[in-house]
């Protein structure tokens, strides 16, 4: 089963309003497009659309959450993280207000919008933000459990959401974000292929091909870029040395970037060179249109590349070989 | 204390607390002092001993960079002590050179970057709604600061949702910056803009109390639309020398000037 992560947290939202009548959701003219039109018919007297005004929708949201609500604020991330930065920074996360950005429509799989819809670089904004948090779903209960977390948690909470559907990963109910921790998705010794966002099926192809060749590659989903689970990627580190990181974001300053951080100058026993960090994601340059997995394609997320890059890292001496096999 | 009193001491301790820090913007704390005296001497409902009561009318002063003002009149509502007034921008103090709702009891808001004010106080006026409060919110911008076109956001926000327990002063100087603001950006005819919005337009002089009192209570009057009231003020007002000069923006008077300005504000 596949689901639309942002018609999950349209889903979610209406239930948490029937529980929590705190619960405020502003929109940006985009109520169809990040699924909020539910929680609109249901709570009109707590929903409010601001129009194409998302400098003063961040605002608003921190005046309503200044006195005492709990406000979910949705649009593309290029028009929040890009277009708001300066009011999520300066208006909601120096006053440490219950404002929770639900960021749909990330990364290049926007598709045929093109680069100016194609938000690479709100995961880099976002986590340079003190008291902010950044969670990146990576399927339909990993969303439901980051809008119940956000709703819990006191201060800015940023969720990452793309546009297409993504396979279901983990069974109803199963996820509680209360401990910050990720996920081992599979045991293994050669590297470690830790990815955040929708990537559980990609990673899942990724290690059965290298288990065809004979190489255990562990797969852990990281959810929590900020604060990201450093216990577990310190050690992977240390367990399998070649850290593989998988994001749908520019490999500057995102997720791969605050786990090359967390691993730089760490001490690992055993290690005489310190681990390497292999980051798959956005090369530094501008998206276009297309259709999602052709531009998915284009980028370099398909098995066969993350396949030969992780051979490249750790048996160069083979890739000609592999690179022939898996044509 | 009556309100011309208030507004004279909040004069001198916002002077004192900027020559203390060594910086400041001083002018653009003068300019808006009897707008902060009449909020809080006579129009707001508050409790410095419950600084986060929840029904209190709040203010939001968007021209951050006009705070010295706004702590002189809290610390005389006993927010904080008014030695605190020395610790302006210091580093031990908690009185921060832009104004910060967590660290400044008695702050609804912090700002400092432009333009974001009008916004958060319209989402505190609609909070009220919401949450079956009743309270106004008030803001305070400054006339260089309606450049920022989030300003016009927000009150095209306040037109569409009725706020008619907002009222927004256009701290109107005619100054900011790097100079004049009708050289910088032009932003006349303001009150055929500010109709134009949906709002309830007044304009009055913003350094008269009375005309600020009548202004007031010609919002209390209004069940409908938000009000903005185009305060036309002196920036530096009370000292002769810094008044309506665009040389005073972020200038720190000497020791001279320091002692000739409370001289005059002393003498009031």
């Amino acid at each position: 089963m596949k689901s639309m992560l942002r018609r999950i947290y349209g889903n979610e939202i209406v239930e948490l309003a029937c529980e929590n009548d705190k619960v405020i959701v502003l929109d940006g003219d985009l109520t169809t497009s990040t699924k909020t039109a539910d929680f609109a018919k249901k709570f009109p007297e707590r929903f409010f659309n601001c129009g194409i005004a998302e400098q003063n929708m961040v605002s608003v949201a921190a005046g309503l959450a200044s006195a005492g609500n709990i406000v979910f604020v949705s649009s593309f991330a290029m028009f929040l993280a890009g277009r708001a930065y300066d009011q999520i920074r300066n208006n909601v996360a120096y006053t440490n207000l219950n404002v929770k950005f639900i960021a749909t429509h990330a990364g290049i799989s926007v598709g045929q919008d093109g680069a100016t819809h194609q938000c690479v670089e709100d995961i880099s904004l976002m986590r340079a933000i003190p008291k902010m948090t950044v969670i990146v779903p990576s399927d339909a209960e990993q969303t439901r459990a980051a809008v119940r977390y956000a709703a819990a948690h006191e201060g800015p909470v940023y969720i990452r959401l793309g546009r297409v559907s993504t396979k279901d990963c983990y069974s109803e109910k199963s996820i509680n974000f209360a401990l910050k921790k990720s996920f081992l998705r599979k045991e293994g010794d050669i590297a470690t292929l830790v990815y955040c966002g929708p990537f559980c099926e990609l990673a899942e192809q990724v290690s059965d091909i290298m288990a065809n060749l004979g190489l255990a590659v562990r797969v852990v989903d990281m959810p929590f870029v900020k604060p990201l689970d450093e216990r577990e990627v310190l050690r992977c580190a240390e367990d399998t040395g070649l850290l593989v990181t998988l994001e749908e974001h520019s490999v500057l300053g995102g997720f791969g970037g605050a786990v090359c951080e967390c691993v730089s100058g760490a001490k690992l026993s055993g290690r005489r060179n310190g681990p390497e960090v292999l980051r798959i994601g956005v090369p530094d340059m501008f998206g276009k249109s297309g259709r999602p997995e052709e531009l998915m394609s284009l980028y370099g997320f398909t098995a066969k590349n993350i396949v030969l890059q992780i051979i490249s890292a750790c048996m160069p001496e083979y890739v000609n070989d592999i690179s022939q096999f898996l044509t | 204390m009556d309100t011309y009193e208030f507004a004279r001491q909040i004069r001198i301790l916002a002077l004192k607390s900027v020559y203390s820090a060594g910086c400041g913007h001083i002018t653009s704390a003068l300019s808006c002092a009897d707008i902060i005296a009449v909020l809080y001497n006579e129009k707001m409902d508050y409790d410095p001993s419950f600084p986060d009561y929840p029904d209190r009318d709040r203010l939001v002063l968007s021209k951050g960079h006009a705070c010295p003002a706004l702590y002189a009149a809290l610390a005389l509502k006993g927010f904080f002590d008014v030695a605190e007034l020395d610790n302006l921008r210091d580093i031990s103090g908690f009185l921060e050179g832009m104004p910060s709702m967590v660290l400044t009891p008695g702050v609804d808001m912090s700002s400092g970057s432009l333009g974001m004010g009008v916004s958060s106080a319209a989402g505190m006026a609609l909070a009220a709604r919401i949450n079956k409060r009743d309270y106004n919110v008030y803001a305070i911008v400054g006339d260089g600061e309606i450049n920022e076109g989030q300003i016009w956001e927000s009150f095209l926000f306040a037109a569409h949702n009725k706020l008619d327990n907002l009222c927004v002063f256009i701290d109107k100087n005619g100054l900011q910056l790097s100079g004049r603001t009708d050289d910088i950006l032009n932003t006349s005819p303001l009150a055929d803009k500010l109709l134009s919005f949906g709002a309830k337009a007044l304009e009055i002089d913003g350094n008269n109390i009375s005309e600020i009192q009548n202004a007031l209570s010609d919002f209390d009057e209004e069940k409908e639309r938000f009000t903005v009231i185009i305060a036309n003020t002196l920036k530096g007002k009370g000292v002769s020398f810094m008044e309506d000069s665009p040389l005073w923006h972020g200038r720190v008077p000497d020791e001279n000037e320091y002692i000739k300005a409370l001289d005059e504000l002393e003498r009031r």
